[in-house]
């Protein structure tokens, strides 16, 4: 009996999820009323674009692919205890350290893990000094990495413009190389194998959390800061940790986004294959109550709500961005801890009525 | 370089300070009273929307203002209501409001029909004050009176030490027969009105137009000018103009033929952030906030 109340109470995070995600929902039909759309319409389109057919599983699960590696970032940083928005940056920087790996000539395999590895750490370098800036100076991680993510898309902008510009065509930097590309899974679909190093990193990420010292200390570290510091684990260890396993793994989603999304394989100006795939990640890492498990889950929830949201412009000419409207309600119905009572409350009231 | 281009620089600069001044000398009042809100940027982007509607509707550059200090004030009571009564948490209520921002303005501004722009008709925009030497917006002075005002209401009122009190030990200001949350929740709508007039300004007096990227950022380096100000409103006031120095540079070099050719463009938009973090950076150490700065209050 207790076994199954434990097996209940580790259900409490999933059902909260899933309550705010009905709220969220609720929210966009309500804003779809109120400019003159049916709701049932859009959301059967939007369900049925992303979900309904072998192919909308596979762009779902493609667009998922980069949301499960930028909200790995922002949950491993939680589970510190820190506030990581961050991985928006990061993840410019690694797309266009893979693209630059393309201008040498290496052997298949041998390209592709140049390429990551590249990536990851010109994500760790670019997440270092977010985290000596709060070890050293005590600026908060919320202002300097906003910070630095506008510093990242203006250089961005610069690098795609001046210096891995295209030859042939200015508007988008060079392609990854043949040999560092990574191939579709099935024919005709953008999911591609980027998807198998974002499970490989959901993965490492549990281990290194919930298996090792290192990782029994960042999340000490997040649950009580002193009782850490008593205990001897150190604090600015921790945000280092937190910050550049963050910064490597943001690095890996601007990598898989350009080394494996067909058709381009470059960088477009004005980026538009990258841009907010880190604010995304937040509400992906949050949805997913920032466990690596959750989160694979809440990608595809949410993967697939942009590839419906596309369907669902077209046919009842709902705009893209309800979605993004959606993700905010949800995100503040869960910071919400009195939500999951209030509606407990009402059920026991309800019950007793009966 | 001539004496117009100072003026100039000047000039722009003063503009580039409101919106950040306005929004941080509102988060100060919040933060002093233990709030924490980083959904800034959302409620400058929508209160510019909502001032652009509104003063277009209106044919009122007034109306507009009001319009976005309404909306500003609805989202303040919301995060205050969501981080007091209800115990939220005060991070994760703010990349809700941004994220809701983003995508609510996004989504209007295609519904309107003009994707990604909308702009406010000549006569229902701010009109300026000429100055002989070139025209500044009357914003500008409404920010400083606001700041020495906020300054006042800080430290030398009695309602100011009610608000320090609720943020540095809530437990003590209870007792004491503060109604804690309830200040709270007024602190938070009175940053959100602050905010809403910054964000309001942005479209209806500074830039005439609404886009979805008008903010920029401001919202977040509003709250870096915070830090920098160590919650005093008269040195937020000195750091909107540092911060709006560097945005004002950044737009008017941008468009200085001589200057463009050796800097790329992309260096001087960086300026303002890099700005921002140097500043920050420096400013910290001496800065002490509220003890009970992001804490939800639990009567025990």
């Amino acid at each position: 009996m207790s076994s199954f109340r434990q097996f209940l109470q580790r259900l409490n995070p999933l059902a909260e999820s899933l309550l705010a995600g009905v709220i969220g929902l609720a929210i966009g039909a309500a804003i779809m009323l109120g400019f003159g759309y049916n709701p049932v319409v859009a959301y059967a389109s939007l369900f049925s674009g992303s979900f309904g057919s072998v192919y909308s599983w596979a762009e779902s699960l493609a667009n998922a692919t980069p949301l499960i590696l930028t909200a790995l970032t922002f949950a491993i940083a939680m589970r510190g205890g820190l506030f990581n928005i961050g991985a928006e940056g990061q993840l410019y920087i690694g797309a266009l350290a893979a693209v630059t790996v393309s201008l040498i000539h290496l052997p298949p395999p041998l390209h592709i893990i140049v390429a990551l590895a590249a990536a990851m750490i010109a994500g760790m370098l670019w997440s270092l000094p977010v985290a000596l800036l709060k070890t050293t100076r005590g600026v908060h991680e919320v202002i300097s990495t906003i910070m630095f993510n506008w510093i990242a898309h203006f250089f961005a902008f610069y690098l795609i413009a001046n210096v891995l510009t295209d030859p042939k065509r200015g508007e988008k930097t060079i392609s990854i190389a043949e040999t560092s590309r990574l191939g579709r899974i099935m024919p005709d679909a953008s999911l591609n194998y980027g998807l198998v190093v974002a499970l490989v990193a959901v993965v490492v990420v549990l281990f290194l959390l919930w298996r090792t010292t290192a990782g029994f200390e960042l999340r000490a570290t997040g649950y009580n800061p002193e009782s850490a510091n008593y205990a001897g684990i150190s604090w600015r260890k921790q945000v280092l940790r937190a910050f550049l396993i963050g910064g490597a793994v943001a690095g890996l989603a601007g990598a898989v986004q350009v080394m494996g999304r067909p058709p381009t394989y470059a960088v477009l100006s004005g980026m538009p294959q990258l841009l907010n795939l880190g604010f995304d990640g937040i509400g992906v890492a949050m949805i997913g109550r920032n466990h690596p498990v959750g989160i694979v889950f809440a990608a595809i929830f949410f993967g697939g709500l942009m590839v419906g949201g596309r369907i669902m412009q077209f046919s009842p000419g709902v705009p893209l961005e309800l979605v993004r409207v959606v993700e905010g309600v949800i995100i503040l119905a869960l910071a919400v801890p009195e939500l999951k009572r209030m509606f407990s409350f009402l059920r026991t009231k309800i019950k007793g009525r009966g | 370089m001539e004496l117009a281009h100072v003026w100039g620089i000047l000039f722009i600069s003063l503009h580039a300070m409101v919106p950040i001044t306005l929004a941080a000398i509102g988060e100060t009042i919040e933060e002093s009273a233990g709030l924490f809100n980083i959904g800034l940027e959302g409620i400058l982007l929508l209160s510019a929307l909502t001032g652009a509607l509104g003063a277009e509707a209106s044919g009122s550059a007034t109306i507009g203002l009001l319009a976005g200090m309404g909306t500003g004030a609805l989202i303040g009571l919301l995060f205050g209501v969501i981080n007091t009564y209800l115990k939220g948490s005060q991070l994760i209520t703010g990349v809700g409001i941004n994220l809701f921002a983003f995508g609510f303005v996004a989504l209007l501004l295609i519904l309107l029909g003009a994707p990604g722009f909308h702009s406010v008709p000549r006569d229902a925009q701010i009109q300026l004050i000429p100055l002989g030497v070139g025209s500044l917006s009357p914003l500008v002075f409404v920010t400083v009176i606001l700041a020495i005002a906020v300054w006042w209401l800080l430290n030398r009122s009695q309602l100011g030490l009610k608000i320090k009190a609720v943020g540095e030990n809530p437990a003590a200001a209870d007792v004491a027969g503060i109604r804690v949350n309830a200040l709270r929740v007024g602190t938070a709508i009175a940053a959100g009105v602050l905010a809403g007039l910054a964000g309001a300004y942005l479209s209806v007096d500074w830039f005439g137009a609404v886009t979805k990227e008008i903010t920029a950022g401001r919202g977040f380096i509003a709250l870096a000018t915070v830090v920098f100000s160590g919650l005093n409103p008269l040195l937020a006031l000195l750091g909107g103009f540092i911060f709006g120095f560097f945005d004002g540079f950044a737009t008017w070099i941008a468009t200085y033929p001589g200057i463009k050719k050796i800097i790329p463009w992309q260096f001087v938009a960086m300026a303002p952030y890099v700005v921002t973090l140097l500043v920050v950076a420096g400013a910290i150490g001496r800065v002490r906030f509220p003890k009970g700065l992001g804490v939800p209050y639990l009567r025990e």
